[in-house]
């Protein structure tokens, strides 16, 4: 049933296409860390016509399919003139989909800072800008590492959605192979195994990680 | 629209089979995770982990193309059910575990105290008290679950999804089309997320 030589022979594609995953993983993880945190400040604003709109679009985007999303971005995007090749547009929705989560992990990082560190950074003459640079974030992102790591690995395991608007992930690779050779045992099963492994090994590193900041 | 409205009905039937053998699984995986005896504690935790580790879609595939070579063919429905109830089942089985494990250990000697069973204690004791830590994750959950029965379209599942990649084919109206299909998820998750928010509130309320 399972024949070893043809799945070494198909390792180097299935890592070809592991590239493209992680790269889309990185990607838009990057995009999330950055976008995630300018939703989280701007739903704290107190300005309403900024707050608001914010706040229904983090309910929006998280009540709704990434599929569908990737979907629209993909496929609607282009009636008006954009464009976008599956990767940007893949780094586009999975980013701004977990934009939204790690938008929240901030906020419960800020919420997480005591009141009297405001009040000694206004007491001390801070500006708004030294406030947030050198008190509040310094002492709210170490305990949310963590979290955004788990993030991180959601996100890895959610790259096959990608395969949905032609992007040639990993799993698309293993999804080709198999048109061409009628066998899907095998590329399908080692895509399974390299996604278990990885997610695995750096599920540990977050623990790791956990265990290591509660030690501070 | 009719067309589109049928892709819902699969939408929820799907989400509720699945949600009922997830439920199912998540309890059973996880008492089998608090059990005495360690083979059957490691036998769950490999199921947890493999599919916790191994992405969704990838599961679905691989029971969808891979099972039939060995003689098993499922249908997309059952393909989308069994593997969406077993993927959510895996991680629910924690939630039920940690809940289970967060009731201080004096309410269980207390229960052996009055004479009790281990599963009268189990029953009058633990699982009332523990449900009611459990009930907000799992309704996120159940959230989570609704979102990811779109992934079932690319194994050709009639659903929500599905019947709007169709309409698009033949029509050609995009815009209107995904915007509609993205607001129906909304409306179908949406309300579900504000019930639990409240549900979390008044549980925290007084009890705790």
């Amino acid at each position: 049933m399972w024949d070893w030589e043809f799945t070494i022979s198909i390792l180097p594609l299935l890592l070809e296409g592991l590239k493209i995953t992680l790269i889309a993983t990185f990607l838009a993880f990057g995009f999330a860390v950055v976008i995630g945190f300018l939703l989280a400040i701007a739903r704290r604003s107190s300005v309403k016509i900024l707050s608001l709109p914010v706040k229904a679009f983090i309910e929006f985007v998280r009540s709704t399919p990434l599929l569908a999303q990737l979907f629209f971005i993909f496929y609607v995007f282009p009636k008006f003139g954009l464009v976008l090749t599956p990767l940007v547009a893949g780094v586009l929705g999975l980013g701004l989909h977990y934009s939204t989560y790690l938008s929240e992990v901030y906020r419960s990082g800020i919420d997480s800072i005591p009141r009297g560190q405001w009040e000694a950074a206004k007491a001390l003459n801070f500006s708004k800008a030294r406030t947030w640079i050198s008190i509040i974030i310094p002492q709210a992102v170490p305990p949310i590492i963590p979290v955004m790591g788990n993030y991180l690995i959601g996100m890895f395991k959610d790259t096959p959605v990608l395969s949905a608007i032609t992007l040639v992930e990993l799993l698309q690779t293993a999804k080709i192979i198999g048109a061409q050779s009628f066998r899907y045992l095998e590329p399908i099963t080692m895509v399974g195994v390299i996604f278990l492994i990885l997610s695995y090994v750096s599920s540990l590193g977050v623990q790791w990680l956990e265990l290591r900041l509660n030690q501070r | 629209m009719p067309f589109l409205l049928k892709g819902v009905v699969v939408t929820i039937e799907l989400t509720i089979m699945a949600a009922v053998l997830a439920f199912i699984m998540a309890f059973i995986a996880g008492f089998a995770r608090l059990s005495k005896f360690a083979i059957v504690r490691g036998i769950t935790q490999v199921y947890v982990e493999i599919f916790r580790g191994t992405s969704l879609l990838v599961q679905l595939f691989w029971v969808y193309f891979v099972l039939p070579f060995f003689g098993i063919e499922l249908s997309a429905m059952m393909t989308g059910v069994l593997v969406l109830g077993l993927n959510y089942g895996a991680y629910a089985s924690e939630v039920i575990r940690s809940s289970i494990l967060a009731i201080p250990k004096g309410q269980t000697e207390a229960g052996i105290a009055l004479n009790m069973s281990p599963s009268l204690i189990m029953k009058r004791i633990i699982l009332p008290q523990a449900l009611l830590i459990m009930l907000p994750p799992l309704g996120n959950y159940l959230i989570e679950l609704i979102k990811s029965t779109a992934l079932v379209l690319l194994i050709t599942l009639h659903d929500l999804m599905f019947c709007g990649t169709m309409i698009n084919n033949v029509t050609m109206r995009t815009t209107e089309i995904y915007s509609l299909v993205l607001i129906i998820y909304f409306l179908l998750a949406y309300p579900l997320t504000l019930a639990i928010r409240r549900l979390e509130k008044r549980l925290s309320a007084g009890r705790l």
